[in-house]
Order: C-alpha cells, then structure tokens, then sequence
C-alpha cells in the first residue's frame, strides 16, 4: 500500500493571498472527499501533490521518504493518477489508442504490450471499439472516461480527481459512480456534487481558509421536492 | 471548420498505405514541378485525373478546390503574357501579349492543377493523423510530426475557445465596423485566445509529464505493406518515369 503524506505544506499565490498554511494530510489509506469555494485552493493541493508547483514550505513524503529529486518525482507521478478537470487538457494524441498507450510507452513498454494494456483497459471501462476513433470528436463524457482510461492503463496505487462530473450527464455520472466503485483504490476527489461524494467516499474534508476540516459524519437527509418535468423523473435510490 | 473533408471513404486510395501515398506524391509532384515543356504536364494531369477517378471523390467538392486553385492561376494569365519579353503573339491595343508569356502561364496552370489532383487523391484520402504517423514512419524529425499532430488536436479547441468569445461579445451586442471599438474588441479576442491557448499549452505539458514523459516519442508500430501499397508506388513511378519521357521527347524541338 502506498501512502502519501503533506508535510507542513504552506502555500501564497505569487499576487498575495495564502492558500495553506502548515498543512497536513495523509492520503493512500481511504476514500476522501474535498469541498471547498471557489478558489480556496483545492486544485493547487492536487498541483502540490503531484509535484508541478513547488510548496513555499513543507514537504511531501511517499512509503516514508522525502520526494526531493526529479527521479523520485517521477515514481511518485507513475503511483498516483490525477484526472484532470478538463479532459481536452489530457487527451493531447490524435487517437484514443495512442492516448492511452503514451503512458504504458513512457513507462518502458514495448508497442504490442502498450497496445494490449491500452485494448484490456478500455474495455474494462466498456470503452471498447473505442481505439481508433479521434480524440476529438469524443463527446464531453466519452473524453471524461477515456482520460480515466488514460490515467488507470499505468496501474496507479492512489486516485487525485479534480471535478470528475463536471459537465457529465446523469447517465455518464451514473456509470463513472459504478467505475469508481468497482475500482477497490484509495482516492481523494474534489467536487461541489454532495450526492456523487456520498456515493463514492468514506470522509469528506472541507478546505477553508488554507485548513482542512474533517466533516466527521456525512449527513443525508431526505427533502421533499416537486418533480417539473415529470417526463423525465430520477432516481432517489430509496 | 472541416480539415478533413476528403479522407472518409473506402476507395482504392483510401485504403492504400498512407507511406506509400506520400512517397508517390511527393516524388509525382516533384516531376511535375521540374517539366518545361507544355506536353509533359498534359500527360501528368491526364494521370492525376485517372489517380482522382480512383479515389471517388465527390466531384463538386473537388471542383470547388480546383475553382479556388485556379483563381491564383488567373493572375498569372492576367501578368505574365504582358510582362514575359519575346515574340509577339497579337496586339490589345497598347497592349502587347507575347508568345513566350503566354505559354509559362498555360505551363504554371497545368502544373498547378496536376499536381493538386495528385494531393488530393493521394493526400487528402487520409486524415491529418495518419499522414501525421505516415511522416513519422519515413523517418521525418520527430518535432516536426509532433507539431503537425498537436495543430491538428487543438486547433478545434482553440477555434471553438475563439467562437465563445466571439458569440459572447455578440450577444452583448457587438457590431463588427469600422471603428477604433471594433478593433480594441478582436484586439481583445485575439488576446484572450492567445492567453489561453498558451494556458492550455502549460497544462497539456503537465499532463505529459504525469504520464511519464521524457521527451521522447514512441509511435505504435504501423501496419504492414500490402503488394497493393508497393504496385501503388510502382504505378505512379512509372507515370512519373512517362512524363519525364515525354518531357525528353518534346524539349528536342518545342515551344520554348
């Protein structure tokens, strides 16, 4: 198992106003939520994870040793998959095959072995026939999971997931639910969908004011409300 | 925006090898360009003719193309017969319209559109992707692929970032004119798309790096050559290998 943990992270935008301060957190062992307003910082503690910006203090540790060079780096990015918020960001190859390939091939794996693992993992997404189509001509939900697929062909030890349902419809964000549930991985996802952390995380932090506040039990309750467009009802689950 | 309005179909050229596709053009056109002789791009445009017929392009669309080519071509018809010294072919009142002039016209036009024929049967059957690994394959610097692959990805991204800027000024109300606003304000929207492509840039090279990158590309082994590929080739040498024989046959006593 691989635990990751921020060490006395401080961080201040280059115009001023701080983000962390002395900030600690142990990922790698459950299923986080993180909540937060616009703007309090929660992407950035993503970027600081993943080492592409550099804390003003602190440290990150990975299995108990300091990340400090670049060749450290790169193991910490190959264990922890970071789905970005913006899935055209991500997919950058021409096709969905090669896509998905470029991380298996960066890793040291030979054509054939890259292509099945990129095939075996789409298909596991229900992504399959999928390989030759052009990445962007995806629709806005087909790009969600093929960045997904994109992240879990390199066998990652801990999920980031940044605003995963953004721009996702009912039924795409019902199947990502079932994925993710499926997947048995350690994994902090940011989103302002209450509903879909509920449904995929064992804790919720709230990040405000650069601290972390543990919301120490999820509370659902059930509310009453009117159904406009009857024609097209949803689904409580209960 | 469509940049690939003639690579979906399943015709003869279609399927056939994008390598072998480039490798033809490249060296079809390259006869062509080289000819001096009016005859010899005659028999190279009846060829890529014959080239189009196979790749069953809809005819309008490839009109069209041509139409646009050959709107360059006229100002060549309408400059180098006044200009061009030499032999007088007629007179147009003060004007005077040579033989020699007329002719490099007549040669530049034929040139021109044989060698567009052959792109657009040989070229445009495949999409920018697979000319894009085609290159790659013949060994082409990698960066130069690469440039060619990511222009491809994101110039939609970029032009659909342009078009909401570009709707959102004009359902506040903006009129294009001639007036100092109208320029602040593509001004504006040019800067604004620029800021975010380069953003767009800065994160597409972090999710790079998250997957491992190094600086180094790996291409996906491509598909073997068929002997229809290699008789392809051989095929537009050997047109190629008769225009330059016609070219030889006809430079001996000929037009210029």
């Amino acid at each position: 198992m691989t635990t990751v943990l921020l060490d006395d992270i401080s961080f201040s935008h280059p115009d001023g106003g701080q983000l962390f301060h002395h900030l600690h957190l142990a990922i790698g062992s459950e299923r986080v939520g993180f909540i937060g307003p616009n703007g309090s910082g929660k992407t950035t503690l993503f970027h600081i994870i993943m080492g592409l910006i550099k804390p003003d203090c602190g440290r990150v540790v990975m299995d108990d040793k300091v990340v400090a060079d670049s060749k450290a780096w790169r193991q910490l990015r190959r264990q922890i998959g970071f789905l970005f918020q913006d899935a055209d960001d991500q997919l950058f190859s021409p096709t969905v095959l090669e896509d998905v390939a470029f991380g298996p091939l960066n890793m040291g794996c030979d054509g054939p072995t890259a292509k099945s693992k990129a095939i075996a993992t789409l298909n596991s997404l229900g992504l399959a026939d999928f390989d030759n189509r052009i990445t962007h001509k995806l629709s806005g939900g087909e790009k969600k999971l093929v960045a997904l697929a994109t992240i879990l062909v390199m066998e990652p030890d801990i999920l980031l997931l940044d605003e995963p349902t953004n721009n996702l419809d009912p039924a795409t964000r019902e199947r990502l639910v079932a994925i993710l549930a499926k997947l048995n991985l350690p994994m902090v996802i940011i989103s302002h969908d209450f509903d879909f952390l509920a449904k995929t995380t064992d804790v919720i932090y709230s990040l405000e004011h650069g601290h972390l506040h543990k919301s120490e039990s999820i509370h659902l309750h059930t509310h009453p409300h009117a159904h406009v467009y009857g024609d097209h009802p949803h689904d409580h689950g209960g | 925006m469509n940049l690939e309005c003639f690579s979906s179909g399943s015709s003869l050229m279609h399927r056939a090898d994008v390598r072998c596709k480039i490798i033809s053009a490249f060296f079809f056109s390259l006869v062509v360009a080289l000819c001096h002789t009016l005859f010899a791009p005659v028999f190279a445009l009846l060829i890529a003719s014959v080239l189009l017929f196979l790749a069953h392009l809809p005819y309008m669309k490839v009109l069209k193309r041509l139409l646009m080519v050959n709107v360059f071509s006229l100002l060549f018809w309408l400059t180098l017969p006044f200009t061009v010294p030499g032999p007088l072919f007629m007179e147009l009142g003060p004007l005077v319209i040579s033989r020699p002039g007329l002719a490099l016209a007549a040669l530049i036009t034929l040139k021109t559109n044989a060698i567009v024929l052959v792109v657009l049967a040989l070229i445009a059957t495949s999409g920018v992707a697979k000319i894009g690994h085609g290159l790659a394959a013949l060994k082409l610097p990698s960066r130069f692929c690469m440039l060619l692959l990511f222009t491809y990805r994101y110039i939609f991204v970029l032009h659909q970032e342009y078009q909401r800027l570009r709707r959102a000024a004009l359902l506040r109300g903006f009129r294009p004119a001639t007036t100092m606003h109208t320029y602040q304000t593509y001004g504006n929207l040019l800067g604004m798309t620029l800021v975010k492509s380069w953003q767009r840039g800065v994160r597409v090279q972090q999710a790079m790096l998250l997957r491992g990158f190094q600086g180094r590309f790996y291409v996906l082994e491509g598909r073997r050559l068929a002997a229809s590929d290699l008789a392809l080739v051989a095929l537009v040498f050997l047109s190629a290998c008769g225009v330059v024989f016609m070219e030889r046959l006809s430079s001996g006593g000929g037009w210029s």
